[in-house]
């Protein structure tokens, strides 16, 4: 056999499709067989090695943009939705890496395993997206999940930080044991855990409600499962605990790659393969998108730790992509893969700039993270562009034009209305009426109050370039939105 | 031009970008320049625009302008798309002309501030974004424009925050605005579901033949619209940011209430005229609201104190009276008043900010008076303005005024026409009690009197010109013609055409009223003269109390000395009016201001603020900190969730 | 005469319904660990169970990688609870709860 003719025997397995996220695993290796040779001195090209790591991964998904193949007998699946994700999460993991190649050197946490664990968790959540068999998900889903657990008590010597990963890994384990049994009684069900077999034998709209109380209990427990990932109240519990204790990077990348992961595995399991069952995931979701936005956006008022109302927050925009999830639908679907692009930079870039800001000169526990909402009074004034960064992401968040976060929630909301809920729209509506209220009050402190404690940022390059890419990112979502949300569109069209 | 009518927003926004990027190095003097000028281009060129479009056919006068497409998926197209008809060239010609000169007033007026560079930035952003919002082709442009009014609002009340009464009144418009832009967004989101489609040109053309006259649906998006315009036009019961927004500069104050911002709402309702006229129950609602707020914030503002909290209560009112012409079907007479109120109603801040100016800062009216021979040109101005904003013939807010009272006994009978002309009263009484307290009697303040500068005085001959003469565009009785009537009318004829085919009495009256002021020249005229003699006894009333009263207690002393019974029954007189008529009349107004405005407006919306606050400090308890409490939640959840989908087997 | 697939399910979900019980009532962080992976294991009983019941194999290959991924969970478990009792001397899981509301 040839050269060309065993890459054509590749190819014709689907190697392809293991292509992106193989490349992401290999440097995650490669990073860590690199910090056992690096000198001290040379670590600082750890976060190169780990970027270029993205940047080839990112090069193959574009390389395979047009392309579709299902690999490894029916497990996995290259096609447009999976390559948009693949795009998301590499975005995503290449703005941490930079973030953190200030942050995590700043605070004394620069070892290997952190870019690698990094790395591994980037290819566990675009096995999710690639997926389309079920323990192949689960198998994305774990790596994912231990890689944050890791990552979230990277603070060895912090309490906190170990008890947002001991909260984090049990109650992640617990809701993995639902979402694993779900998939034994989908397997028991229909004999196959295969997308294409669930969509076969629960296609006919008379079957699962006849004789399958197996698969109707399957998928609830793959829902709740889900749920968790996503952070829907009321199995949201460990995001604002989590999120606060966790080192202020890793927050960023749980906020933003593992919720995009879970929109996607949910969106190729209830949207294409289950959707037979559309109407009762959707009033499920109905329920769960109202009490999570409300939840959500409510709570974030009181909080006085800009990460933990960063992380009511995220509970919150976990709310509108539930909406977006609830409306299903072509509309519904690409609704929910422009929120989380959006979402990336928006979210992304917030948590950058409180990664980049710490406690100045003066006080007791100078250079300590400045993670207090009132250590951002004045911050206009000593700090111009990082305060103008933070005022464009919170004004996004909150929805207004022309950001990328209006278009992001203005699509959803239509979506939703056209898909006959008025009444979820008008409730997601007057919840980012409340959701204005804690996000502009940020910008209130900023620009209109005096410095409390002296505050200083980060002159770090890399983490500015992060935060200048987050910034251009969300206006440029916000003013010419229409090529990203064609592309969504494509892409929900290739999983139909 | 009308192939460049993107222009008219790009320089201001050039102007922007050129002082964030430039304007740090270049200094001062190139900040003021560069910010005026990119404004009086934007004025030269939708000038130039509405020159081109006066040559062209009436029927023609609607030019839409694709920019680039904004936003495009499966079922859900946007344009960046202008639009130039007779309404948002008025607009833009209207609101570029008058923030042209607020902005030359405000390089003299904010020459010593240290925030100078940041104050021009925000004032060019907030034109950019009033000339989006009017020169938009389609409801999301309209939004954008909408939005970022609200922003810059925000940005420019609050500029001044080391005073914590800005920095309140910058965020307290910002909120109370949101509760108006809920609505406004739903209203949009219903329209994009009813008609499939944000374009101002599909939606109401179609909107006619959809729907039938008082659909319920165009009811239900009117009423939303309307809930949007009530904020941002400071209507009951959204208005209570417009008087704390005075604390931002006062050139501010002046664009906010007479050129961008406020209008907004006006604008709107306006340019969704075809929509409103199907929905008879938004129209009385709009109507009523416009009615109760225009006499109600007359009333309060009898009462102030303060300089410019007297005009921000008459801006509120003043829009009443544009929503209530809206409201009976006009319009068009509705527009006009919102053009002369700009003219007026920009002089009357830039006055008050020169007298403020001139008095170091003073704004307490009862330590003001005197002013006339110091500051002479204010003094003109003012009086113009004030005649203006009375409407006494031949000013320019008597033609707009008088045509709203018309229109609305026309279309609402004689009661409705009486509540109108009380407000008529009231604004005259408390503009002339401004006008005497600050200008006439003894200087009660202490100080020195600084002169204005050049950049100051000149603005304001401007705007006095055109406060006094602006209104003859639409004189029928001097001309035989209604000049901004006939501009308009394609824009509104589709909506009033249609609404009189169905018999509608209300949009009828806008209908026929084109021709009112041929058609009935000597009721209308009887009815100019009425209102005039109303408004000249409002004059009168605050003329013998705030000239004349002041010498009573002198008067009083010299009657103890020397026993003039003259002067005696003369001062009985004045007790006597003053018990009948005045004290009750402010008592009321006082206890309106008090109660109803502080208490019950103000405290619904900042109650609904607490008790949302009130549930995020209860809410925030469930989250206990203790692991397996959230484990129980996990699995609670997970029971609900399974059962639920159990009882569907 | 056989136990029938059904009988397997009961103990399956009884095997469940004890590790949840395990995790939401025991109070040393270990034992709730172990509880965690008693909810695996009755998630792989079901697998195996299914697997005879449908006569392939697939389930029980499926049982491999889920005690693979198991396995290093409880790695990763394992080394979690060993910070947390050495920031806070403590594996009683009331005690790890310094951030609330």
């Amino acid at each position: 056999m040839n050269e060309y003719a065993l890459g054509q025997g590749l190819w014709e397995m689907g190697f392809a499709a293991a292509v992106p996220f193989t490349l992401v695993a290999l440097s995650a290796m490669a990073v860590l067989l690199a910090d056992l040779w690096l000198l001290p001195s040379q670590k600082r090209a750890l976060p190169w090695a780990a970027l270029a790591g993205v940047l080839l991964s990112a090069a193959s998904v574009a390389f395979l943009w047009n392309e579709e193949a299902t690999g490894f007998g029916g497990a996995i699946r290259l096609d447009r939705f999976s390559a948009f994700f693949a795009m998301v999460f590499l975005l995503g993991t290449g703005l941490v890496v930079l973030l953190s190649s200030a942050y995590a050197r700043r605070e004394g946490v620069e070892r290997g395993e952190y870019y690698a664990l990094l790395l591994f968790g980037t290819s566990g959540a675009m096995l999710m997206a690639s997926a389309v068999e079920l323990v192949t998900f689960f198998l994305g889903l774990e790596i994912l999940s231990v890689s944050l657990y890791v990552l979230s008590g990277f603070f060895r010597q912090r309490p906190a930080s170990a008890e947002a990963a001991a909260k984090y890994f049990i109650l992640g384990a617990f809701a993995s044991a639902f979402l694993l049994y779900g998939i034994a009684l989908f397997y028991g069900a229909s004999g196959s855990t295969t997308y294409a077999a669930l969509r076969e034998s629960f296609g006919s709209a008379a079957f699962p409600y006849s004789h399958g109380l197996l698969a109707l209990a399957a998928s609830g427990l793959l829902l709740i499962g889900l749920a968790f990932k996503l952070g829907a109240v009321p199995f949201h519990m460990w995001v604002p605990d989590t999120y606060e204790g966790a080192p202020t990077t890793i927050t960023a990348y749980m906020s933003v790659v593992s919720k995009a992961a879970a929109a996607a595995a949910f969106i190729r399991v209830f949207g294409a393969s289950l959707s037979s069952l559309q109407q009762d995931t959707s009033a499920v979701l109905w329920v769960l998108a109202v009490v999570t936005m409300t939840l959500g956006n409510v709570v974030a008022i009181a909080q006085t730790n800009i990460k933990r109302m960063l992380a009511y927050s995220s509970i919150a925009h976990a709310g509108y992509l539930l909406v977006a999830l609830t409306a299903a639908g072509e509309a519904g679907y690409s609704s929910v893969l422009f929120y989380v692009l959006a979402y990336v930079f928006m979210t992304l870039g917030a948590f950058g700039v409180v990664s980049l800001v710490r406690k100045g000169e003066g006080g007791a526990d100078a250079g300590a993270e400045a993670l207090d909402i009132s250590h951002y009074s004045g911050l206009a004034g000593r700090h111009g562009l990082l305060a103008a960064a933070m005022a464009v992401f919170m004004v996004s968040l909150s929805g207004i034009p022309p950001t990328a976060g209006f278009f992001a929630k203005f699509y959803v909301f239509s979506a939703a209305v056209r898909a006959g809920e008025v009444g979820l729209a008008i409730i997601g509506v007057l919840n980012s009426l409340v959701s204005v209220y804690f996000y502009m009050r940020i910008v209130f402190l900023m620009y209109m109050k005096e410095e409390t404690v002296p505050v200083r940022g980060s002159r770090s390059r890399a983490g500015w370039v992060a935060l200048a890419a987050c910034v251009l990112g969300t206006l440029l979502l916000g003013v010419l939105p229409s090529s990203f949300a064609r592309l969504a569109t494509e892409s929900i069209a290739s999983i139909f | 031009m009308l192939d460049y009518v993107w222009l008219v927003p790009a320089f201001p926004l050039a102007g922007v970008l050129a002082n964030v990027f430039l304007g740090g190095r270049l200094g001062k003097k190139f900040v003021g320049l560069v910010s005026c000028a990119s404004v009086a281009l934007a004025f030269a060129s939708s000038v130039a625009v509405l020159v081109e479009m006066l040559a062209l056919e009436p029927g023609l006068r609607h030019v839409e302008r694709h920019v680039f497409t904004w936003f495009l998926s499966a079922d859900l197209k946007v344009d960046a798309a202008l639009l130039a008809d007779p309404l948002s060239v008025l607009m833009m010609v209207v609101v570029s002309g008058v923030a042209f000169l607020i902005h030359v007033y405000s390089v003299g007026y904010m020459a010593g501030d240290p925030g100078y560079r940041r104050y021009f930035i925000y004032l060019n952003l907030f034109t950019f974004s009033m000339l989006t919002l009017v020169s938009g082709a389609n409801f999301l442009v309209l939004y954008v424009g909408w939005e970022a009014v609200g922003l810059c609002s925000y940005l420019l009340i609050g500029f001044w925050y080391e005073k914590k009464a800005a920095a309140d009144a910058g965020r307290k418009a910002f909120i109370v605005n949101r509760i108006g832009d809920f609505g406004f967004v739903l209203g949009i989101i219903l329209i994009f579901r009813m008609f499939g489609t944000l374009d101002f040109g599909s939606v109401f053309p179609r909107a006619a033949e959809m729907f039938p006259m008082g659909s319920p649906t165009i009811t239900a998006i009117t009423l939303l619209l309307f809930l949007g315009a009530t904020g941002k036009s400071a209507q009951i019961p959204l208005y209570t940011w417009l008087p704390d927004a005075m604390e931002g500069p006062t050139p501010v104050s002046a664009l906010i209430h007479a050129a961008t911002m406020v209008t907004a709402g006006v604008y709107m309702v306006a340019r969704c005229s075809a929509l409103y006229v199907l929905a008879p129950v938004s129209m009385g609602v709009v109507a009523a609201v416009g009615l109760a707020t225009a006499v109600y914030a007359a009333s309060i503002g009898l009462v102030q104190n303060d300089f410019k909290r007297v005009l921000a209560y008459s801006t509120i009112s003043q829009l009443g009276y544009m929503f209530l012409a809206c409201g009976v079907g006009a319009f068009a007479a509705g527009v006009f008043h919102l053009m002369t109120h700009a003219f007026f109603k920009a002089l009357l801040f830039l006055v008050a900010g020169a007298v403020i100016h001139a008095l170091a800062g003073e704004q307490d009216i009862r330590r003001m008076g005197g002013l006339r021979r110091e500051l002479p040109v204010s003094f003109w101005s003012f009086v113009v303005a004030s005649l203006a904003i009375a409407g006494i013939f031949p000013f320019s807010g008597f033609f707009s005024k008088d045509e709203i009272l018309w229109d609305t006994l026309q279309a609402r009978g004689p009661l409705v026409w009486g509540v109108a002309a009380v407000g008529v009263l009231l604004t005259a009484f408390y503009m002339f009690r401004l006008l005497f307290l600050v200008f006439w009697g003894k200087p009660r303040h202490g100080g020195h009197v600084h002169r204005p500068p050049l950049s100051i005085d000149v603005p304001l001959a401007c705007l006095a010109v055109l406060s006094a003469v602006g209104g003859l565009v639409g004189a029928p009785m001097l001309f035989g013609r209604h000049f901004i009537k006939e501009f308009l009318a394609p824009v509104f004829a589709g909506g009033a055409g249609h609404a009189a085919s169905a018999g509608h009495a209300a949009a009828a009256a806008a209908h026929v009223s084109a021709g009112a002021g041929a058609a009935h020249p000597v009721s209308e005229l009887g009815m100019a003269l009425v209102s005039i003699s109303i408004a000249a006894v409002g004059i009168a009333l605050a003329h013998r109390f705030y000239v004349m009263s002041p010498d009573v207690p002198r008067r009083l002393k010299e009657k103890f000395a020397t026993a003039y019974s003259v002067l005696l029954n003369k001062y009985y007189v004045d007790e006597a009016y003053g018990a009948i008529f005045v004290r009750p009349l402010v008592a009321f107004a006082a206890g309106l201001w008090r109660y109803l405005d502080a208490l019950v407006i103000d405290g619904a919306v900042n109650g609904s603020a607490n008790t949302v606050a009130a549930g995020s400090r209860v809410l925030r308890r469930l989250q206990t900190g203790r692991l397996q409490d959230y484990a129980l939640s996990v699995a609670l959840g997970a029971v609900v969730v399974l059962l639920f989908w159990l009882t569907r087997w | 005469m056989g136990v029938t697939v059904s009988q397997y399910l009961a103990v399956s979900a009884l095997l469940f319904a004890i590790g949840v019980a395990g995790v939401l009532l025991r109070r040393n962080m270990l034992v709730v660990l172990m509880s965690v992976e008693l909810m695996l294991n009755a998630a792989n009983l079901a697998f195996v169970t299914f697997a005879r019941m449908l006569g392939g194999v697939e389930g029980q290959v499926i049982v491999l990688f889920v005690m693979a991924v198991a396995a290093a969970e409880v790695a990763v478990g394992l080394a979690i609870v060993l910070v947390v009792f050495r920031t806070g001397e403590t594996t009683n899981v009331e005690d790890v709860s310094s951030m609330k509301w």
